[in-house]
């Protein structure tokens, strides 16, 4: 391992302490650090552990879901434009959700989780149905195929959900708010609700990083240097599916992410997916946890929908580095 | 290396390929020919094991290719497809390491002292260390083409199968990626098949050629036997013509145009033939073919303008190149397009014989100094220096004639030069026999290659008669001019 490559990873994991260190002291309170563990403080204790700490837990763990996922679809779609959704998985995490919120479905036993838990199976079912319509069409799963089935499936999606915004009259405020995204009151259970398929999806990407830097040089290389290709796929796009569609449900579609912080990574630290991988996942942590204090503190009292923040900070940290980049 | 045994097989439900047989043996490069559309990429792609064959077997080191297992088979062979560049900025260095993929083990494997070797020794042997840390997309085509030869070097496999890997590059980058994978094969081995494009490029390297016709094998063998005019030519539909390389013993093709410059008017009469101050020239506007052995442009080619030109006796030979080249230019004529010869002899002592012929009128012009007449079967016991004297012969015909008939007639002509010097009795003055000509003798043929066409130019043929008749009543009578002068 080079000397850059160690240089990345320290200060991705110190970008990333820091941010969860601001994150967890700022707010309507300021809650010193060492709170973490003197519980002399009772009320400030309670604060952070009780609220701060599973925000910014669950904001942490919703930005390295998107940003890994993205840095893998980017690179097996070979195409620096695609983003966690790309494949309509979030559409129909959005579907599940919506329609939770629409039908004030309330599932008995689990209540309060219905709409993550519908959103995920949301996302699954369009997941499945995605890849086996695509691989109905072509049986070697081309790229462009992928990419159209995703648009064409996103697009119904979407249409599935304007059709409850047009008729709901009530809800419309709390389905715009849950669509622009949130990571606020949520606390541990989402936390935990989300760990496992955060730690699968990021194993299972990070398993196949060597045969994403084969597939760079076209699905025929890649077989020839001995990558089974077609597993390879079905497994990134499962473990990909798997954290987009749980991030989505416990937080709403928070956009941005998924597509910058690939982009930002590969640009500072190389295309090389053996490393592109963990880093997004740290960065796209970092990120999200800052875009959230920002989302609660700027305006406070008022809370600004996190994807509004992303968007903002997102765009124009994008265009300095692409147009640094360009002009090199 | 390599068996095809009766494969068919293509996409879908029509077959692309019929029965197609070969093999390969290790340390040969193959080139795989044919039109577009003949299914060479689906021949590669099904070696490849991208595609199935729906009939017969490919066995790689007498082992089917379906009993290997994914990283197996990459080690055992490497396939390069057409790359233009990776979907995201990659160094050079993190390209050719790719090739290291079928040798990693399991999902932790880490980076070998055996991984880092080969990757060094691939850079090296393609000339790509010296940037191996400059981004691709930074490096010209055929640089970048380097790189993938690199990382399929990498990948330290015996058995490499390339698709068209000089396609799109500029003549030195061809040269320098053929000879690249040409040394891997000469030095170590390596065994190459490839799409090539070119056929020429083809016939320079490979050791033998596989040429496809619509699905099928329509000659395989090595590029001598393969390369046929009539076969290339049915092959592609295309008008060829087939001729040696320079320099090497392999066959190179050259298109012959559908359309080209009109030869129609390429006569040659009188008026084109003059004697100036300082040489005799002919001038024609158009290109004849000419084989000649002149001081300047000596051998075959297409040439406008003849000069022979007086020189005094003490003219300096040693870079006559350069000074006649010179002489060419101040003169008015275009180094590249004329012919030169060289004699002692005034340009008014010319002959210029004209001849009707039922193909067309026929010019010999000839100057003769026979002040250095020899015998040449008695050379071998004379010494040098001798005396200055030339024969310069022009023979030039309004005909068509083909390579033989050029050199036939070349025959004729020194035949019956040598008649003449017998027939005015001139004496190789050291040796008192009749000589045969001077030892700096040119002749020069030369046709317009437009009208009737003239297969051969030996003695008895049209062609030969008049160039046998001509020849020696032109060199008889210059022979006399010059006894008349002296």
């Amino acid at each position: 391992m080079n000397k850059t490559i160690i240089i990345a990873y320290i200060s991705s994991m110190v970008a990333l302490l820091v941010s969860i260190w601001l994150g967890v002291s700022i707010g309507s309170v300021d809650v010193p650090f060492s709170t973490l563990w003197d519980d002399t403080n009772e009320s400030l204790y309670n604060i952070l552990w009780t609220i701060r700490m599973p925000r910014v837990l669950l904001a942490g763990l919703v930005g390295a879901s998107l940003a890994i996922a993205g840095a893998a679809f980017q690179g097996l779609l070979k195409n620096p434009l695609a983003d966690p959704y790309t494949l309509g998985v979030s559409s129909g995490a959005s579907v599940g959700a919506v329609a939770t919120i629409f039908f004030s479905i309330s599932i008995p036993f689990i209540s309060t989780f219905t709409l993550p838990i519908l959103g995920m199976i949301g996302a699954l079912l369009t997941m499945v149905i995605v890849l086996t319509f695509a691989r109905l069409i072509d049986r070697s799963m081309k790229m462009e195929t992928l990419i159209l089935t995703g648009v064409i499936f996103s697009s119904f999606l979407g249409s599935c959900i304007s059709l409850m915004i047009a008729l709901t009259g009530d809800q419309l405020r709390e389905i715009m708010g849950w669509l622009l995204g949130s990571v606020s009151m949520r606390g541990w259970p989402y936390v935990k609700m989300i760990v496992p398929f955060v730690v699968i999806g990021s194993i299972l990407l990070w398993l196949y990083r060597r045969e994403l830097n084969a597939m760079m040089y076209g699905d025929e290389r890649a077989m020839s240097l001995g990558v089974n290709v077609k597993r390879s796929k079905y497994a990134i796009l499962i473990g990909g599916s798997m954290l987009t569609g749980a991030a989505v449900a416990v937080s709403g579609t928070i956009g941005f992410v998924g597509l910058v912080v690939p982009h930002m990574t590969r640009m500072l630290w190389g295309a090389d997916h053996r490393h592109l991988l963990l880093l997004s996942f740290l960065n796209g942590a970092s990120l999200l946890i800052i875009c959230d204090l920002v989302s609660r503190t700027i305006i406070a009292p008022i809370e600004i929908p996190i994807g509004v923040i992303t968007a903002f900070i997102g765009a124009p940290v994008f265009s300095y580095i692409f147009y640094k980049q360009r002009r090199k | 290396m390599l068996q095809v045994k009766n494969i068919c097989g293509g996409y879908g439900t029509t077959p692309i390929l019929k029965d197609i047989s070969f093999q390969v043996e290790k340390g040969t490069f193959l080139g795989i020919l044919g039109p577009n559309g003949c299914g060479k990429s689906t021949l590669l792609k099904i070696i490849s094991g991208v595609l199935k064959p729906s009939l017969g077997k490919i066995l790689i080191d007498d082992k089917e290719l379906a009993t290997y297992s994914n990283r197996e088979l990459a080690k055992t062979m490497t396939v390069l497809p057409q790359l233009h560049g990776a979907a995201f900025s990659s160094t050079v260095r993190e390209t050719v390491s790719i090739g290291r993929y079928p040798h990693q083990k399991g999902f932790f494997s880490q980076w070998s002292e055996e991984d880092e070797y080969a990757v060094n020794q691939a850079m090296v042997q393609t000339g790509v260390k010296r940037y191996e840390n400059a981004y691709l997309e930074n490096l010209s085509g055929g640089e970048r083409q380097r790189v993938f030869i690199a990382q399929a070097l990498a990948q330290s496999s015996q058995l490499i199968l390339l698709d068209e890997p000089t396609n799109h590059l500029d003549i030195a980058h061809q040269q320098q990626i053929l000879d690249m994978i040409r040394k891997e094969v000469t030095d170590n081995g390596l065994t190459v098949v490839s799409v090539l494009h070119d056929i020429n490029l083809a016939a320079l390297y490979c050791d033998e050629l596989l040429l496809m016709e619509k699905g099928q094998v329509r000659a395989f063998g090595k590029p001598h036997e393969v390369l046929l005019e009539n076969q290339i030519a049915d092959v592609y539909g295309a008008q060829i013509s087939l001729q040696a390389h320079p320099e090497q013993p392999k066959p190179q093709i050259t298109i012959l145009p559908e359309i080209h410059e009109p030869l129609k008017d390429g006569k040659i009469t009188l008026n084109h033939i003059q004697i100036q101050e300082e040489y005799v020239e002919l001038r024609s506007q158009f290109p004849l073919r000419v084989l000649s052995s002149a001081v300047h442009n000596a051998g075959l080619g297409w040439y406008e303008n003849f000069i022979n030109r007086t020189v005094k006796p003490e003219y300096n030979i040693e870079n006559v190149q350069e000074e006649y080249t010179q002489y060419l230019y101040k003169a008015g004529f275009s180094p590249t397009n004329t012919v030169g010869m060289m004699t002692a002899v005034e340009a008014r002592k010319a002959i210029i014989k004209q001849y009707e012929t039922p193909f067309g009128e026929v010019y010999v012009i000839v100057t003769a100094g026979i002040g250095g007449a020899i015998d040449v079967s008695k050379t071998y016991e004379r010494e040098f220096p001798i005396r200055i004297g030339t024969i310069n012969i022009w023979v030039i015909m309004n005909a068509k004639l083909s390579d033989e008939a050029f050199v036939q007639a070349m025959i004729t002509a020194t035949e019956a030069k040598t008649k003449a010097l017998q027939h005015e009795r001139v004496m190789d003055y050291q040796t008192n026999t009749i000589a045969t000509g001077t030892p700096t003798d040119s002749l020069l043929i030369a046709a317009t290659q437009t009208g009737d066409y003239m297969q051969y130019g030996g003695p008895i043929t049209p062609v030969g008669k008049i160039v046998g008749r001509g020849v020696f009543e032109a060199t008889t009578e210059a022979i006399r001019n010059y006894q008349k002068g002296e």
